[in-house]
Parts: structure tokens; C-alpha cells; sequence
């Protein structure tokens, strides 16, 4: 089994903390998807408001590994920063390492991206890099110290699915060894199936939990999808053929004509 | 001293780091702290001597994707 960082998961989905309804549903829709790691940020605390200490409490109380994010930087400089400030903060090696290049698609700067991975991964955090499923950029990632790494799917909350089935199985084909996991711009259950389907360690979601009407109910649904993926994935799929081919038997069917 | 703590003007008493975050209120919170866009860690905050017009932030958890 791949592993993240070492780490070996049991329930193959990373959930988001951000945009839900109340901070009561956050926590049920995370107990209720059976996550065990949850993506967290770093903002701006006023000395009299507090609330991030409240929302740090939370998380603690829901017994879950925290990866941290780099979201809404975009500049090397500016994510190197807050990955120092969120390793002091959650204690944490890991980073979810994101630069963000381009606003209306929020797609990765991948080449300041692998720039931030190698300062990163050189001073001992152990980064997940939100990227592309481009494979050069991907072989760059792995060569400057990642050990996972996390293609989008679509774009940030789009809930689009997989926009580019093949690049993400092309990318599993290159790298057999490497945990990869489907970030961003999942919106039904039935994507993160095919995500794990195609033979994905993971996915990593929140806008379409956090933003159903019923997010309890959603984050149950994807949990089950997940695992339904990953099950079939692990059962030598058939080969998909042009042709029909009839499934009853031929064979001893009466002639009626 | 005039300083800015994560975009508003504070007119502090305190000439370091951590007797600042004391005075604006951080004391007893989960924060990081960044003086000009670099990052200090908490370790080190006794021994950063503040200046006139220093841009602080101070960050706590949040909610994130």
C-alpha cells in the first residue's frame, strides 16, 4: 500500500474545514465521512476576536491529522512563509503546498511551485504539491523531494469532476509507485468513484460537502463512493470494448422464428 | 511606536515582538507571526526589537480546503 509520508490511510479521503453551514455541521460531516485527514489555513486573528481559537479547538476535539495549506499565495515567498508559520502553529511537517498562477482557474504556477517544493522539502517539511497532471512538472516535484503528489481534477470549486481522464491516467501509469491524489474540482460522488477507480490513493475535497444542502449527507455519500473506487480499482476491472458482446448465453436458446 | 498589525495602525507602548503581542491581545492564543514578511518563530520573538512602521501579522488556524 502507498503510503503519505509513512503514513498509511485507512479511509482514503482528505476533507476540507472551509465554507460549511456551522461549525456543529463541519464536525458531523467530518466524523460522518470517516476522514482522517483534514485540510486547515492560516488568517488573520484579532487579539479580541479569537474565533480561529475556537475553530483550532474544534478540529483538535475531532481527533483528525491536520494538513495545512498554502491557499491564496502566489508567489514563492509568500507560500514559503506561511508554510513556516503553519508548521509552528499545527506542529505539523506536512504542507499542502499551492501557488497559485492564474485567477479565474486558480490553476497552479507550476514552475513556482517546484521552486517553493525544493526550499521546502530541503528544510524537512514534507510537502503535497496541488499541481497538474502535466508529467514533467510532476517528474520536477518528485525530483526535488515530494513523495505525493495531488493533480486537480478541475478547477477549485467548480465541481467539474476529472476534466482530463486521460492525463490523470497517464500520470498513474508513470508513476506506479507514487501516492497521488485527485485535489480540487470534484462535485459528485460518482467523480471520486473515478478517481479512485483509475487507481488514485486518495482524493481531497470541500466545496461539494461543505456546499450541499445536506453536507452530513453528502460527505457519507463520498466516503461510500471512495470506498466503492478503491474496492473495484483492487478487482482487475473488464477491458472496455467497442463491440457488444452478449453477456446470456448463446448457447441452447430456442429457435422461435 | 506606530506599527501595523495585520493591515490596521496600532500605536504600541512595547518595543519588542512579544511584549507587543501581549499588549494587542495574544497572549493566551495559537498564533504565528510574520515582521515584514518574514517569518519569526515564537522562540525568537523576546529578541525582535520593533520599528517604527513595521508591517506585523499575526495568523491563527482557520478553516481551509
Amino acid at each position: 500500500m502507498r503510503k503519505f509520508y509513512g503514513v498509511e490511510l485507512n479511509k482514503r479521503l482528505m476533507l476540507g474545514t472551509a465554507q460549511y453551514p456551522s461549525p456543529a455541521i463541519l464536525a458531523e460531516a467530518m466524523r460522518a465521512s470517516g476522514a482522517e485527514i483534514a485540510t486547515v489555513s492560516l488568517r488573520r486573528e484579532s487579539g479580541a476576536d479569537g474565533s480561529g481559537q475556537d475553530f483550532w479547538a474544534l478540529i483538535r476535539s475531532l481527533g483528525v491529522r491536520v494538513l495545512p495549506n498554502t491557499a491564496g499565495c502566489h508567489t514563492v515567498k509568500e507560500a514559503v512563509t506561511t508554510a513556516h508559520m503553519a508548521r509552528e502553529v499545527f506542529s505539523t511537517n506536512w504542507i499542502k503546498l499551492e501557488v497559485i498562477g492564474e485567477e479565474d482557474t486558480l490553476q497552479p504556477d507550476v514552475f513556482g511551485l517546484v521552486e517553493a517544493a525544493k526550499i521546502l522539502s530541503d528544510d524537512g517539511f514534507e510537502v503535497f504539491p496541488y499541481t497538474t497532471e502535466d508529467l514533467v512538472v510532476a517528474g520536477r516535484l518528485l525530483d526535488v523531494g515530494c513523495e505525493v503528489l495531488m493533480p486537480w481534477g478541475a478547477p477549485i470549486g467548480s465541481g467539474l469532476g476529472l476534466n482530463n481522464v486521460w492525463g490523470l491516467r497517464a500520470m498513474r501509469a508513470h508513476f506506479p509507485d507514487i501516492p497521488l491524489v485527485v485535489d480540487a474540482g470534484l462535485g459528485l460522488p460518482s467523480h471520486a468513484a473515478q478517481a479512485m477507480e483509475l487507481g488514485f490513493d486518495a482524493v481531497l475535497l470541500n466545496t461539494a460537502v461543505a456546499k450541499a444542502g445536506d453536507p452530513v449527507s453528502m460527505a457519507r455519500a463520498f466516503a461510500q463512493a471512495i470506498d466503492a473506487g478503491f474496492i473495484a480499482a483492487n478487482a482487475d476491472p473488464m477491458e472496455p470494448r467497442d463491440m457488444a458482446a452478449p453477456s446470456t448465453p448463446v448457447m441452447g436458446k430456442a429457435f422461435l422464428t | 511606536m506606530k506599527i501595523s498589525v495585520n493591515g490596521e495602525s496600532h500605536d504600541l507602548a512595547a518595543t519588542q515582538l512579544a511584549e507587543a503581542l501581549i499588549e494587542l491581545g495574544y497572549a493566551q492564543m495559537t498564533v504565528a507571526t510574520a515582521l515584514n514578511g518574514n517569518f519569526v518563530a515564537a522562540s525568537t520573538r523576546a529578541q525582535i526589537e520593533l520599528n517604527p512602521g513595521d508591517q506585523l501579522e499575526v495568523l491563527a488556524p482557520m478553516q481551509g480546503g
